[in-house]
């Protein structure tokens, strides 16, 4: 009997390069300027999910996103990998949405799915970096979760095990299903594309982009449901638009600060090991590390 | 994060030559695969659109994880362990990857699993695999056997092994060579004895400088015919690995260079093996093909070190400050970076047009397989296959020499560090030294490539490049380049004409070489044709050739042909 996963997955500005024009001068992040890319925990999330669909037969993964109408890259991203389908919540409503309307918006979708298993996601967005959503879906659904996951090493009707990576070490739980699983970036990473699954899903569209005039091969993606790339709107997952966007966001920016390095905290060391001992000294005493 | 095909244009740049649309239509047989697979092209704008994104996952696995392993690979390599082969670690993981990534078995037809891509495509993961660690390319090239399982085998033995190459990842070995067989093959004693109470061959000998030897699948050059001594009593069997006492690895070569691509010698005792085509064709006819692909991968090797190499000067000679400026500022470092990017660009650009021709050549077998091919495609087959022959050893000659000398210029430019095992360049001009021996020797190209110039095949591709339109900034470099090949033909009529063999011999590699540095200018000049990014590459490259073909045609002018027994040494 395979399982029903549903990947949550988000795409993000790429701020690991972040150059000098990141920051828009009212200190909301400048988009346009970073390149938009998968979540990198969420892809450790997507490799424990098609690890589970490898090794349970008969198990489907299915993407689910939330964002603009490009964020349907990240769900062919998916399937070039492995996923079976993908599902992306666009719609004006969502805009300017925060941690908690987010989660909101992500548990009414998965009450449109007919019976799921198990919901993987990263800890955490590098955007930003709050590791709240996952853990809020599941609240929102009334499901436990199992945080932190290194990896989830088994999987049945009877129990999940997950191997969870804490500060101090590692700790295996146990749960049973239905499971949020939230995942770490020490797990393994994902695989790469898959050659034949990049020439099968490369055509696959959202109603969106088929619309906005992106006309190849739209003979091939009307024959082919798998080509199709889901779309739901406010009205398809039945939310309240009180609880989205800005409207539902309690959460304000007041202020952003520029944190600037300065040289005068910085120290040289020389590559040796009397230099190297006595930094790891006043490491431990002035209690970073230990 | 590095992308090693993303990063590069000139490899894109590739996919878009006007004869690309050809070979492509000739390949996917006008797209007859379209509905019965759901990842076969439709057209030709959407094959070459796949062969872009599958050589951008190979250059993202190239960029990612064979090139940050390279250098652990190249210190820990193979070992052996009761008579196996174990992969360095990094060496594990490459190939894992690209298994993963399903592009594996990347020329096979789709019924095999495969992905029926043409050979540029494939020649072009070569270079971008051999650009991370050459040593690495081995192990991926060697699916070469698969392709001539492909062509030659029994249906029965394609269904068996071709699929493991797609699914499983199965490797590959070619054994040719034995300690008393070399560059020549004839020689080859390992025993082949047919059985006829159970209907198998049992192979009985020893194998030495066998390329990843402990492979799953070997293609095996034996004597089958008892009592012969030449290439006619050899036949080619493969072998299902048994990996176990019968077919032992007695030992593993400590190399120069190409360190994590093992090289072993075997001991075959009573190892079952099935014939593969005709006995008898195992090498006048299997072993040739497979050793023109070979060369063909050797120059898809050689291109991707050029390339390493070229990038680790040209990175260093940017950060490194002396006398109070970065080095690349000075006149003795920057000419040597830009011959080095010459001579890149000009050997990419000769594998890439070999890699056409013989991309031609072999779609129309394709297509013979489905129909009778009429009288023009006939003779079309012909005149691809004739200059896919003619510039395979060239090739291989040229891009192998560039190759070594890119590594040297990159350890050069590096001065001291680049002495040191610290930086990348020390590895890379090891890896390149063997890219001028295997599969044919540098002389050897010659004497494979000697015919071209005196049947004047080569002449007549000159002027046929020649002839084509070029932008008007650029017909200056054509006339230059017509005079050079001018005086290449007063050369070699000269020395033809005196019809001695001994003197063409000695000449031989002079000539071959003129041919080769006014060809490989034709192309960059029909390059920057088509991309103005090419413009400076091909007037720094003909500016050398220039030099080099005056060189040559000087030395066969002033050398009086009664002359050569001064150059023989007792």
């Amino acid at each position: 009997m395979g399982l029903k996963i549903v990947v949550l997955a988000k795409q993000v500005p790429d701020t690991r390069n972040v150059g000098k024009d990141a920051m828009k001068a009212d200190g909301t992040v400048n988009r346009a300027a970073l390149a938009a890319i998968f979540n990198p925990e969420d892809l450790n999330a997507l490799e424990q999910a098609l690890r589970l669909k490898d090794k349970y037969e008969g198990s489907t993964v299915s993407i689910l996103t939330m964002g603009p109408g490009r964020a349907a890259e990240i769900i062919r991203e998916s399937l070039y990998r492995g996923a079976d389908d993908g599902f992306l919540l666009t719609d004006r409503a969502f805009a300017g949405s925060d941690t908690l309307a987010t989660s909101y918006a992500l548990s009414c979708a998965i009450k449109n799915f007919s019976k799921v298993d198990v919901i993987i996601c990263g800890r955490q967005a590098i955007d930003g970096d709050t590791a709240q959503v996952g853990p809020q879906v599941a609240e929102k659904i009334g499901w436990p979760q199992i945080t932190y996951a290194e990896e989830i090493l088994e999987c049945t009707s009877q129990k999940i095990v997950v191997k969870r990576r804490l500060e101090k070490g590692i700790e295996i739980v146990e749960g049973k299903l239905p499971m949020l699983v939230t995942v770490n970036s020490s797990a393994p990473e994902c695989r790469p594309r898959n050659a034949k699954l990049v020439m099968k899903f490369k055509h696959a569209k959202t109603i969106s982009e088929k619309q906005a005039g992106d006309q190849d091969y739209i003979d091939l993606v009307d024959e082919r449901p798998y080509l199709n790339i889901n779309e739901w709107s406010v009205n398809e997952i039945q939310a309240d638009a009180n609880w989205l966007g800005l409207k539902g966001s309690p959460t304000k920016v007041k202020e952003i600060e520029n944190v600037v390095f300065q040289a005068k905290e910085s120290k040289r060391l020389s590559p040796d090991d009397f230099d190297i001992e006595s930094l790891m000294r006043e490491l431990i005493a002035n209690h970073t590390i230990g | 994060m590095a992308n090693f095909y993303t990063d590069n244009p000139g490899l894109k740049f590739q996919l878009s030559h006007p004869l690309m649309k050809k070979i492509v239509t000739l390949k996917e047989n006008n797209f007859a695969d379209k509905d019965t697979y759901d990842y076969a092209p439709r057209d030709f704008e959407d094959a070459i659109d796949s062969y872009d994104k599958v050589m951008e996952i190979i250059g993202e696995i190239a960029g990612d994880v064979i090139a940050p392993n390279a250098e652990d690979v190249d210190h820990e390599g193979p070992h052996v362990e009761n008579s196996r082969i174990i992969y360095a670690k990094g060496t594990q993981e490459n190939h894992d990857a690209l298994v993963k990534a399903g592009v594996y078995g990347i020329s096979l037809p789709r019924e095999f699993g495969g992905l029926n891509f043409c050979m540029v495509p494939y020649l072009m993961s070569a270079d971008i695999v051999c650009r991370a660690d050459a040593g690495f390319g081995n192990i991926w090239g060697l699916q070469d056997c698969a392709e001539t399982i492909h062509e030659f085998a029994s249906k029965e033995i394609k269904d068996e092994f071709l699929p493991r190459v797609v699914n499983e990842g199965a490797t590959c070995s070619m054994d040719l060579t034995e300690p008393d067989a070399g560059s020549d093959l004839q020689a080859v004693m390992l025993k082949a004895t047919y059985n006829e109470k159970d209907g198998w061959w049992y192979l009985n000998g020893v194998k030495r400088f066998i390329t990843n030897g402990d492979a799953e699948i070997k293609l095996v050059l034996a004597r089958s015919e008892e009592g012969t001594s030449d290439g006619r009593g050899l036949s080619y069997f493969v072998v299902d690995n048994p990996k176990d006492a019968s077919l032992k690895v007695r030992r593993i070569e400590n190399k120069m260079g190409i360190k994590g691509s093992p090289t072993a010698e075997l001991v075959f005792t009573n190892v079952k093996a099935k014939l593969v085509g005709q006995r008898r064709l195992g090498l006048i006819k299997y072993v040739m093909s497979l050793m023109n692909g070979a060369r063909l991968g050797i120059g898809g090797q050689s291109v991707g070190i050029s390339e390493a190499a070229y990038r680790e000067a040209l990175a260093y000679a940017k950060d490194r400050v002396q006398f109070g400026k970065a080095i690349i500022e000075f006149p003795a470092v920057y000419e040597m970076l830009s011959l080095m990017k010459a001579k890149l660009d000009a050997s990419r650009a000769l594998l890439y047009e070999t890699t056409r021709f013989v991309d031609v050549y072999k779609a129309y077998d394709l297509v013979a397989e489905k129909r009778p091919l009429d009288k023009d495609e006939k003779e079309d087959q012909k005149t691809y296959n004739k200059l896919a022959d003619g510039f395979t050893p060239l090739l291989k000659l040229m891009s192998s020499e560039y190759a070594n000398q890119n590594t040297y210029d990159s350890i050069q430019v590096h001065g001291g560090s680049g002495f040191m095992k610290d930086y990348a360049c020390e590895r890379l001009y090891r890896d390149a030294r063997i890219t001028s021996i295997y599969e044919g020797t540098s002389q050897l190209q010659v004497v494979a490539a000697i015919r071209h110039v005196t049947t004047g095949a080569y002449l007549a591709q000159m002027r046929a490049y020649l002839s084509e339109k070029v932008t008007p900034e650029l017909e200056g470099l054509r006339t230059r380049l017509s005079a050079m090949a001018d005086l290449y033909e007063k050369r070699i009529t000269k020395v033809v004409d005196k019809k001695d063999n001994e003197y063409i011999d000695f000449h031989a590699r002079r000539m071959v070489e003129m041919a080769g540095y006014i060809i490989m200018g034709c192309l960059l000049v029909s390059d920057a044709t088509r991309n103005d990014e090419f413009v400076k590459s091909a007037e720094v490259f003909v500016n050398y050739a220039e030099a080099e073909v005056t060189k040559n045609a000087s030395f066969i002018k002033s050398l009086n042909h009664k002359n050569i027994g001064l150059y023989k040494q007792l």
